[in-house]
This record gives C-alpha cells, sequence and structure tokens, in this order.
C-alpha cells in the first residue's frame, strides 16, 4: 500500500558515471593452481567488472605459470580497480594493462562451420582464401575453417559467410602479448 | 629427519608451531581425527561454542584484543556454512583469523555426500584466501603459508578445508621456510615509499587547515603504530579523527582528539574533514558511511593516503599523494622526516583553525536531554565508562549492531588500541557477545563488557552458555528500548514513521534467561538505581546479563543522513547551535 511512497533518501549514496567506458586487453600471470580461474571470474562477478573475452592456457609448464588474457569494458577509474583488485589474489603474480602500456598485438583463432551447395561452394572459398582461412574439414555439402587474426577479421569473416551458409562458430577468446624483447 | 605423523597430527602441530594458545570450535563426524589428535595433547587449549558463527566471533574478538590470529575449527557442511557471517565479518574489518574446516574424504568430493558442502566455492569471496587441501604432503606447507596470509599485509581471514582422509594419511611433518611456501606472487608491501612521504610532509609543513583522519589499518599495524601516531600529532599540533573501527589509536583523553568522525561522529570532526585543507588519512578506507555524498565529500583539500592495500587507493575518493605501506613504517618514517625538516609544531600557523575547530565543539554534538524517570541510553553508557574507569582492570568493550554501537562509540572513551571490538564493515548483530568471549578468553582478568541492543544480542545468546563452561565472567550491559532502534530510527527518517517490523515482541525475561544460563541476570530501569545496578554488576565474578530498560525512542544524534554532506549533518535539539548553523540547517534539525 505504502510501495509506491519514495523513501525521502536512502540508505546509500549512488554516484553518476561521468567518465566514459573503455575497451582494455589485461595479461594476468598466476599460479596453475586449482580454482585459479574461479577466482579471477569470481572476482569480476562480484565486483561487477564487465568480461568481454577470456583464455587462460598454463605458458610455462616448470614453474606452473598460467597466462590469463582478459578483455574488459569499463570507465578509467574502474580499469585501475580491476588491476589492483586482481593483484590482491594472493596466487596473481603481475597484471599488465596492455592497452595502456601501448604497442601489443592482439591475436584469435575462430573454427567456422559453412554448409552449402553450387555456386555458394566456390564464393566461399574464393572468400576463404581472401581471409586466409585454412579448411580443416570437408565435406560434400560444408566445410569448417580455421581463421586465425584479429578480432575485427574474424568479425568480418564470419559476417560475410553469414549469408553463404553460416552454421557454427566457435572462437578461442583473445591472446594477446607486448611487442619488442621485454617479457611482462 | 622430518616426523612422520597424521594430517590430523600436523594440524595440532602446526598450531603449537605458530604459538596458538586457544582455537574456538565445534566438532562434527569429518573433523573427528583433528578433535581426537586435540584430545591427546596440552599445548591448544579448545573452547567448545554453541554455534559455529559464535567461534568466528570469538576469534574475531581475540584477535583483534590481541593482535594475534584467531583460529577456528568446524565440521564440514553446516559448519563451515555457519562460519561464513563470520569469516566475512572478518575479511571487511580486515581481521586476521585461520579457519580449519573438515571436508567429507577426497574419494567422495563431488558425490553431493552426507554433509558435503563446497566449502572452497562458498568461501572464495569471503576470505582472504582458502585451501583445499588433497594431498598430506601439502598440509604442514599449507598450514605455515595460511597463517603467513592471514596475518601480513592486510590481515584477513583464511580458510584451509582438510578431508577426511587427509586428516588419517601419514606423512612428514616439516616447517616451510619462505622460499618454499607455494605462493611466491605474496609480496605485501610494508614500506612506503619515500619520496612520497616526503611530499607529504611538505604538504602538512605548508597545511593551515589540517586534519588526520586514521582507521583500523592503525590498529592492524600493532601498538607501535598507535605510539608513532600520537607522536606525530604532538610533533604537527593537527586535530585527529578516527573511523569506528580506529578507536583507542588515538587517546580520546588528548586534547587533539575530536571523536569520531562519519555518519554518526562528532559535529566537529565531520566539519573539520569538511573544511580542511590537507588531510592525512592514515589507515583508513574512505568508506561510505564516513564520506557520505563523494561528490562533496571534503571538497577543498589536498588528500594523503596511506594504506597497505594498493586497492584501496583511489577507490572512492582521488588523493593526491598514495602511500602504500604499513602505518607503523609509514607512521615512523613521517616522524622521522618531519623532524628532519622542523623541532616546531605548527602551532601558529593553524591556531585560526583550532578556532574554529572550538567554536564547532562548543555546540557539543553529542549533547541530550537526560531525565530522572527514564535512563538515557547514552546516561547509560557514561555511568558505565564511569564506573568502569575506577575499577583499576583493562576494560575492553565489545558491542553489537545498531544505536547502542553508535552510543557505545561517543560515549565509551578509549585511551589504547585493541580495546574497541565492533563490526564495522559487516554491521553483524550478534558479533558482541561471543567476541566479548573471545577476549575474555585472551585476557582473563580482564573487564569485557558487551555494549548490547536486545534484538542484536539474541543472535548469539547461546554463547552465554560457552561463557558459564570455561568460567568467562562477561558482562552483557543490554540497553533495551524493545526496539531495533536504528532501523526505527531509518523508517522515522526515510519512511513515514512506518515501522514495518522493527519492534522487539515477545522479549525473553533477560534476568530469568541469564539465571537458566547459570549467570547472574540484572534489570534496571530507574536511573537513580543505575549506578548501583553498574556496581553490583561490576562486582560480579561470573558472566553477567544486564537489562537496562531504557528510552524506547531516542534517536542516534549527530546524524549525517546517507547522500548528504558532511555539512549537512543532524544535530540534537540540545546542541548549542546558535550563529553556528543556519535557518536552513535547522530545519533539518
Ligand atoms: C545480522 C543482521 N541483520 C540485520 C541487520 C540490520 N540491522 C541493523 S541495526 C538493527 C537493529 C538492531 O537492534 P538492537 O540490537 O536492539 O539495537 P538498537 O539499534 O535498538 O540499539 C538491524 C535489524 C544487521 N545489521 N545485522
Ligand atoms: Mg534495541
Amino acid at each position: 500500500m505504502n510501495a509506491h511512497l519514495q523513501p525521502t533518501g536512502s540508505a546509500y549514496f549512488i554516484t553518476k558515471e561521468t567518465q566514459e567506458i573503455e575497451r582494455h586487453t589485461l595479461s594476468v600471470l598466476v599460479d596453475n593452481e586449482p580454482g585459479i580461474l574461479a577466482r579471477v571470474v569470481g572476482l569480476f562477478s562480484a565486483r561487477g567488472y564487465n568480461i568481454e573475452s577470456l583464455t587462460v592456457s598454463e605458458t610455462e609448464h616448470g614453474r606452473r605459470l598460467s597466462r590469463i588474457t582478459v578483455v574488459v569494458i569499463a570507465t578509467p577509474k574502474v580499469l585501475v580497480q580491476i588491476k589492483l583488485q586482481l593483484e590482491r589474489l594472493v596466487p596473481v603474480h603481475r597484471v599488465h594493462d596492455l592497452t595502456a602500456e601501448g604497442a601489443s598485438l592482439e591475436r584469435e583463432l575462430a573454427l567456422i562451420k559453412v554448409a552449402g551447395a553450387g555456386d555458394h561452394r566456390a564464393e566461399t572459398l574464393r572468400l576463404a582464401d581472401a581471409f586466409r582461412a585454412q579448411i580443416v574439414d570437408a565435406s560434400v555439402e560444408s566445410f569448417v575453417f580455421e581463421v586465425t587474426g584479429k578480432p575485427a577479421k574474424i568479425d568480418s569473416f564470419i559476417a560475410l559467410m553469414q549469408p553463404l551458409g553460416l552454421v557454427e562458430v566457435v572462437r578461442t577468446g583473445l591472446a594477446a602479448i607486448s611487442r619488442g624483447p621485454e617479457s611482462m | 629427519m622430518a616426523e612422520k605423523m597424521t594430517g590430523a597430527e600436523m594440524v595440532i602441530q602446526a598450531l603449537t608451531d605458530q604459538g596458538v594458545e586457544h582455537i574456538f570450535g565445534y566438532p562434527g563426524g569429518a573433523a573427528l581425527p583433528i578433535y581426537d589428535a586435540l584430545f591427546q595433547q596440552e599445548a591448544v587449549q579448545h573452547i567448545l561454542v554453541r554455534h559455529e558463527q559464535g567461534a568466528t566471533h570469538m576469534a574475531e574478538g581475540y584477535a583483534r584484543s590481541t593482535g594475534k590470529p584467531g583460529v577456528v575449527l568446524v565440521t564440514s557442511g553446516p559448519g563451515a556454512t555457519n562460519a561464513v557471517t563470520g569469516l566475512t565479518d572478518a575479511l571487511m574489518d580486515s581481521i586476521p583469523l585461520v579457519c580449519i574446516t573438515a571436508q567429507v574424504p577426497t574419494t567422495l568430493i563431488g558425490s553431493d555426500a552426507f554433509q558435503e558442502c563446497d566449502t572452497v566455492g562458498i568461501t572464495r569471496s569471503c576470505t582472504k584466501y582458502n585451501y583445499l587441501v588433497k594431498r598430506v604432503e601439502d598440509l604442514p606447507r599449507i598450514m605455515h603459508e595460511a597463517f603467513r596470509i592471514a596475518t601480513t599485509g592486510r590481515p584477513g581471514p583464511v580458510v584451509i578445508d582438510i578431508p577426511k582422509d587427509v586428516q588419517f594419511a601419514l606423512g612428514e611433518y616439516y616447517q616451510p621456510d619462505h622460499d618454499t611456501l607455494r605462493h611466491q606472487s605474496y609480496r605485501p608491501q610494508v614500506d612506503g615509499d619515500a619520496a612520497a612521504i616526503e611530499a607529504a610532509v611538505d604538504l602538512m609543513l605548508r597545511a593551515e587547515r589540517p586534519i588526520f583522519y586514521t582507521g583500523g589499518g592503525v590498529i592492524n599495524a600493532g601498538p607501535e603504530a598507535s605510539e608513532h601516531l600520537r607522536e606525530l600529532a604532538e610533533l604537527t599540533g593537527f586535530p585527529v579523527t578516527s573511523t569506528l573501527m580506529g578507536l583507542g589509536a588515538f587517546p580520546a583523553s588528548h586534547p587533539q582528539w575530536m571523536g569520531m568522525l562519519g555518519m554518526h561522529g562528532t559535529y566537529e570532526a565531520n566539519l573539520a574533514m569538511h573544511d580542511c585543507d590537507v588531510m592525512i588519512n592514515i589507515g583508513a578506507r574512505f568508506d561510505d558511511r564516513i564520506t557520505g555524498r563523494v561528490d562533496a565529500f571534503s571538497p577543498n583539500s589536498r588528500k594523503i593516503h596511506v594504506d597497505i592495500d594498493p586497492s584501496s587507493i583511489n577507490k572512492v575518493v582521488r588523493v593526491d599523494v598514495p602511500i602504500i605501506g604499513d602505518c607503523e613504517r609509514v607512521l615512523a618514517e613521517m616522524v622521522r622526516v618531519w623532524r628532519s625538516k622542523t623541532n616546531q609544531p605548527r602551532n601558529e600557523a593553524i591556531a585560526p583553525w583550532w578556532k574554529e575547530i572550538e567554536k564547532w565543539r562548543a555546540v557539543n554534538s553529542l549533547g541530550y536531554k537526560n531525565s530522572d524517570t527514564v535512563i538515557k541510553p547514552q546516561y547509560a553508557i557514561e555511568r558505565l565508562y564511569e564506573a568502569t574507569r575506577k575499577q583499576g582492570k583493562d576494560v575492553f568493550i565489545t558491542t553489537e549492531v545498531g544505536q547502542h554501537q553508535m552510543w557505545a562509540a561517543q560515549h565509551f572513551h578509549f585511551d589504547k588500541p585493541n580495546h574497541w571490538m565492533t563490526s564495522g564493515g559487516l554491521g553483524t548483530m550478534g558479533y558482541g557477545l561471543p567476541a566479548a568471549v573471545g577476549v575474555q578468553v585472551a585476557h582473563p582478568d580482564a573487564l569485557v563488557i558487551d555494549i548490547a541492543g536486545e534484538a542484536s544480542v539474541q543472535m548469539t545468546m547461546q554463547e552465554l552458555s560457552t561463557a558459564v563452561q570455561y568460567r568467562l565472567p562477561i558482562k552483557i550491559f543490554i540497553l533495551n528500548n524493545e526496539r531495533m532502534g536504528m532501523v526505527r530510527q531509518w523508517q522515522d527518517l526515510l519512511h513515514g514513521s512506518r515501522y514495518a517490523h522493527s519492534y522487539s515482541e515477545s522479549l525473553p525475561d533477560f534476568v530469568k534467561l541469564a539465571e537458566a544460563y547459570g549467570g547472574k541476570g540484572i534489570r534496571c530501569e530507574n536511573p537513580a538505581e543505575l549506578d548501583a545496578a553498574i556496581a553490583e554488576m561490576l562486582d560480579y565474578d561470573g558472566p553477567v546479563l544486564f537489562d537496562v530498560i531504557v528510552e524506547k525512542d531516542e534517536n542516534c544524534l549527530p546524524m549525517i543522513p546517507s547522500g548528504k554532506p558532511h555539512n549537512e549533518i543532524i544535530l540534537p535539539d540540545t546542541a548549542n547551535i546558535g550563529d553556528i548553523i543556519d535557518e536552513k540547517g535547522r530545519a533539518l534539525v
């Protein structure tokens, strides 16, 4: 009955966000131990950060280290927080904001299944060639292509395949590394 | 040669090697091997609680009052889930805890076995770190690493989940050195950056309206940090205020003390925060109960922020000079650098500022209208404070959550660190009684009082039984307003006085309840009899439940309503507002 009455105040003060959001690629060096991915992902969900893409794999077997590449969308202020909050996790060694630090390489791999017959097949193959997509499986009525590159390149290849009989797509998510001789 | 022992024995051995004397726990199927190992030794004393939440708060009280980690032992499933509130509380307030949870055997994990729960999953976000021990070989390393992680850097709770078969398994016990600890990634920074400290002192040397804003970090950094704070405050001549968590780090009897700041802080502390030109935040985190409206928070000041947790810096409020490090080290450096530059406090330069502060102080924002027919809650705390001062004993205060907590913070005064335990970050009703038990275990000869509300105290009331069992003479001082007073106050303020479920109905007879537990019960409702009743409580050698019937509808003031800037504080109607607050401000009163 009273639910329509707006309270005259709130328990919390909520600031309006004035900063623009940005997309950044973070590289996170972690101990490869059980639960590490849950820890990182749990941090993002608990603090309301947005993940665009996330890839993880062991990169140094001897030292049991994994590299997590995570693409986030956030305001500059939140980006700093994300980095600091990640660094606070016990098994996290280092976090680099590759986007902020300048020159870095970003690649993604996709497997793309296209089905069709006749003229469509010829057109499909011509475009695949232009995109340097490898045929990794073929049947009389389908192809599976492997394409590697920047996410934008994969996006456009997928868009072109759409009218030609696109069936399904899997993508690895982004792997990124800095240019030059240094390691992170 | 390393010694062969079972996982359960390793747990006890590691606790002994860590110097642990007391643990708080509750047994169950999965934990029995550890309980069996406990039974066969004397070094570690186990306090049997009545609910696992109680164990966690006891460990918090123990930790906060000693500076040592608190240790908890619970069984799998419900034992672990019952501990979650206390773990979260410890995480929010940066209290070092090591909580050992038993788990079903490794072979049954994932099978929905009896009393199985995903303890590491459930506690991942409410611990600083947690472990599931799958092999007995890892257990000694994990036990010792857990203590290191819990107690260093920004302290916090660590969970070690130990399956029953690992408790039974035989292995070699060892004490890892630093290099064999698994997590080389964990390296908290303790020394502040020298250039930043230099820059901070330079700012302080130019300040005309400075203020120290100190927090729980000073307490966590150990008693030396409090000594350095006092030294620095006296060297500079600057006023000092503190958060709820930091009370006691700076003596309340000191002339430079401004009282607590924040939502229920003093008028002078809040206005000084708003109007200052240099703010020196030592070990506080710009919590929303402190800042109020962030965009109107201390708009004209340059801010120095000392914190051991880099993620606290610039999280809420942008600061000018961040210093990452342990408060004790940084304060010592600040003292040294200040001394190297001058041997004079800035008394003259900041005299006008003190004059202004004196004007605000004269408002007497903690004033209240006393009564001779009903006990005012503030009066009850004042009388309690006076009576305890004459005891010649070390006095520790714990609280529950609500109005009584804020009145305790305002009207009980602390001159030493580690003597005030309260649930600040999580605001957990039910914290105070078990916390008092934990404090009393650590300090058997001290006077330990839980300042409670009649609603909160019922959340963990059963721990009175623990106090009776271990002859812990805690005093529970209930300010009984028959209301969830703080909720009622907010409903008055924000929801048109529609008191949805904020009454305390069907209250137990606390005197009889105390007697049923084997403690002493006292009730008092007449202000004239209060002093005698308090004396009776203090004289009794055993746990006392003291039911102080107080004014039902008293508001806790001053108050900065949420979302308002500091200078829109609501004052009690006894405050001497005079010409200091304008008509608009008065309308808020
Ligand atoms: C576990 C828990 N549940 C709910 C709340 C919300 N809450 C904050 S204060 C309060 C009322 C406390 O009443 P009482 O203990 O009588 O203290 P008073 O405010 O009357 O002094 C409530 C329900 C809380 N802080 N903790
Ligand atoms: Mg009450």
